[in-house]
């Protein structure tokens, strides 16, 4: 293949995959490889600084002249901040994607209003069943949905494409958590501007000395693949088990009240 | 109320192993499992106070480590909290009974902007296990809210929780208002809340990030004893 490795790279969260994509290919000559890290860190933010600086090694390594991170601050605490000016790069500005698709600012004015709101972006409204209903384990558990969402009202749907199919599953959604819907056409909001800085940088190699490494040229284009994987995180992942089964084993005499009673549990089996 | 044949086969186990099986049964979130269990410790001459270190809180401390570690995520946690709250629900009245003051008293809340209450919660629930009165606000409490309580309620300890990068600052406004006011330092404050740390705890002049509500009753206990001795040494 002699395509050539293009030099700049948006290394994004999962959940912005489709979005980004999209803006890429409105702009037409997008050479900027888009890299992705799985969406379901969101609920695990501690582990996203360190999985950027991997990432960012990475491509670093195979010499990318231009990075840009589209990560908020995402409940890092400034950790992801700390990471990303070791490697020299930017990210998108604000704390957290519900902000930036708003606009930083409005959408810290509102919250301060009104906090009892249950934020959803278009990505959040598709995997609404995976990653809140299963990942909150409310499909499993009931019960525990007023002690999440007892202290919301409303479900603010920050919608990045006009789609009547989503608006109804959102609507949906609220239904759901018993809140009050509303429905907000924002579109990319501040992410919009942020691609098109990648794009013009790809564009204009010539004027950016920021990042000088060297490029090694692989053309490996296959691994830089968006994964947007919408698939919930097993509320208890695997090692779980085989733990649970250790510590079963070792007191083998006990009871496994689990089973006495008839649950089969779909969290643990 | 309980199921065929358990009762018994929980009668069968002896103490230890009933601790056990109450922890575990807690790190299943069976609520109803646990409350028989503590019935069953009580009826056997067990001091409520030791049911609820021993089986209780030493049940939790384990969800906790394995929530930190990941093997555990939030719904298991609310779940084995509520069959902790069970647990507890039969024990207090009979704690209160025995007359033993709280080591001391916490007022917490998580602060304005920021309705998460989880993990607040769960540090509510553990401090109380460790033998604490515990004052919660709830939520979205701003400064005022928190003075009023310090006030009333004249707790050693102020607690204060956020899980949001852009409601975390807001903890510095209330222990600013605290030093305008000159009575800082007649407080324990601790924060805590997934996004923060050390640092961020030291540069707003807090006494102590806590990670966990294991660490939160540690740092507790820790800093009332060192506050009592300086307390004795400068009378
Ligand atoms: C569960 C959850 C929710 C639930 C909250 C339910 C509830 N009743 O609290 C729901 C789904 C409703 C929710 C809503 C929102 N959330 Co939320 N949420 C989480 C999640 C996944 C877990 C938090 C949690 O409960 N953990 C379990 C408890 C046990 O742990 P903990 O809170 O850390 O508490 C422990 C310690 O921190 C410590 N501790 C905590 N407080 C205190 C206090 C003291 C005094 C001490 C000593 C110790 C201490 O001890 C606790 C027990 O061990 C986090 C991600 C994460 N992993 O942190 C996101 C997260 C905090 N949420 C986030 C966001 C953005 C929101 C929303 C804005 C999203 C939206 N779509 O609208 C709203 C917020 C609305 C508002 N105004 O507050 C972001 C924050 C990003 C940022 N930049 O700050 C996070 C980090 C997810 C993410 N990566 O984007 N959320």
């Amino acid at each position: 293949m002699t395509e050539p490795t293009p030099s700049v790279a948006i290394l994004a969260c999962g959940a912005l995959a489709r979005e980004i994509g999209a803006l890429l290919a409105q702009s037409g000559l997008a050479q900027v490889e888009l890299v992705c890290a799985p969406a379901i860190l969101h609920n695990r933010p501690e582990r996203i600084p360190a999985v950027v600086d991997a990432k960012l090694a990475e491509l670093r390594a195979r010499g990318f002249r231009r990075i840009f991170v589209a990560y908020a601050d995402c409940g890092t605490g400034g950790e992801l901040d700390r990471v990303l000016e070791r490697h020299g790069v930017e990210r998108i500005r604000g704390p957290h994607c519900y902000a930036f698709y708003r606009g930083v600012e409005a959408f810290l004015a509102e919250a301060e209003r009104d906090p009892a709101t249950f934020y959803l972006t278009d990505y959040l409204v598709r995997h609404f069943d995976s990653l809140i209903v299963r990942g909150l384990g409310l499909d499993r558990h009931p019960e525990l949905l007023p002690v999440y969402f007892g202290n919301y009202q409303r479900l603010v749907h920050l919608a990045q494409v006009d789609d009547a199919e989503l608006l109804d599953m959102g609507r949906r959604a609220a239904q759901f958590l018993g809140l009050r819907h509303e429905y907000r056409w924002v579109g990319y909001g501040e992410l919009a501007a942020f691609v098109e800085r990648a794009v013009r940088s790809s564009a204009d190699g010539r004027t950016d000395h920021r990042l000088l490494a060297g490029h090694s040229g692989t053309g490996d284009r296959a691994g830089g693949t968006a994964d947007g994987s919408p698939r919930a995180r097993p509320a208890i992942p695997r090692s779980h088990r085989s733990r649970r089964d250790a510590r079963a084993a070792h007191r083998n005499r006990r009871l496994s009240r689990r089973v006495a009673k008839g649950d089969t549990g779909s969290v643990r089996g | 109320m309980s199921q065929q044949g358990e009762e018994l086969d929980l009668r069968e186990l002896d103490d230890e192993e009933l601790v056990k099986q109450i922890q575990d049964d807690l790190y299943d979130g069976l609520k109803d499992e646990v409350e028989e269990g503590v019935r069953i410790l009580l009826e056997r001459g067990w001091q409520p106070y030791r049911v609820l270190t021993e089986a209780l809180v030493e049940g939790m401390r384990i969800v906790g480590v394995d929530f930190r570690d990941g093997i555990l995520f939030v719904p298991e946690v609310l779940l084995a909290a509520n069959a902790m709250k069970g647990g507890m629900a039969i024990l207090r009245p009979l704690l209160a009974e025995t007359g033993a003051p709280p080591i001391g008293k916490m007022v917490i809340g998580t602060v304005k902007g920021d309705i998460h209450d989880i993990g607040k919660n769960l540090v509510a629930m553990m401090m109380e296990g460790a033998g604490f009165e515990v004052i919660d606000l709830g939520i979205n409490c701003d400064v005022d809210k928190f003075l009023a309580a310090l006030e009333q309620h004249r707790p050693q300890i102020l607690g204060m929780s956020a899980l949001l990068t852009t409601t975390m600052p807001y903890m510095k406004v209330v222990i600013d208002t605290l030093v305008e006011r000159g009575i800082r330092d007649d407080y324990i404050v601790l924060v805590g809340g997934a996004p923060l740390n050390e640092a961020f705890a030291e540069a707003i002049g807090a006494d102590a990030y806590c990670r966990d509500a294991a660490v939160a009753v540690e740092t507790a206990k820790a800093l009332m004893a060192k506050r009592h001795n300086r307390l004795a040494a400068g009378a």
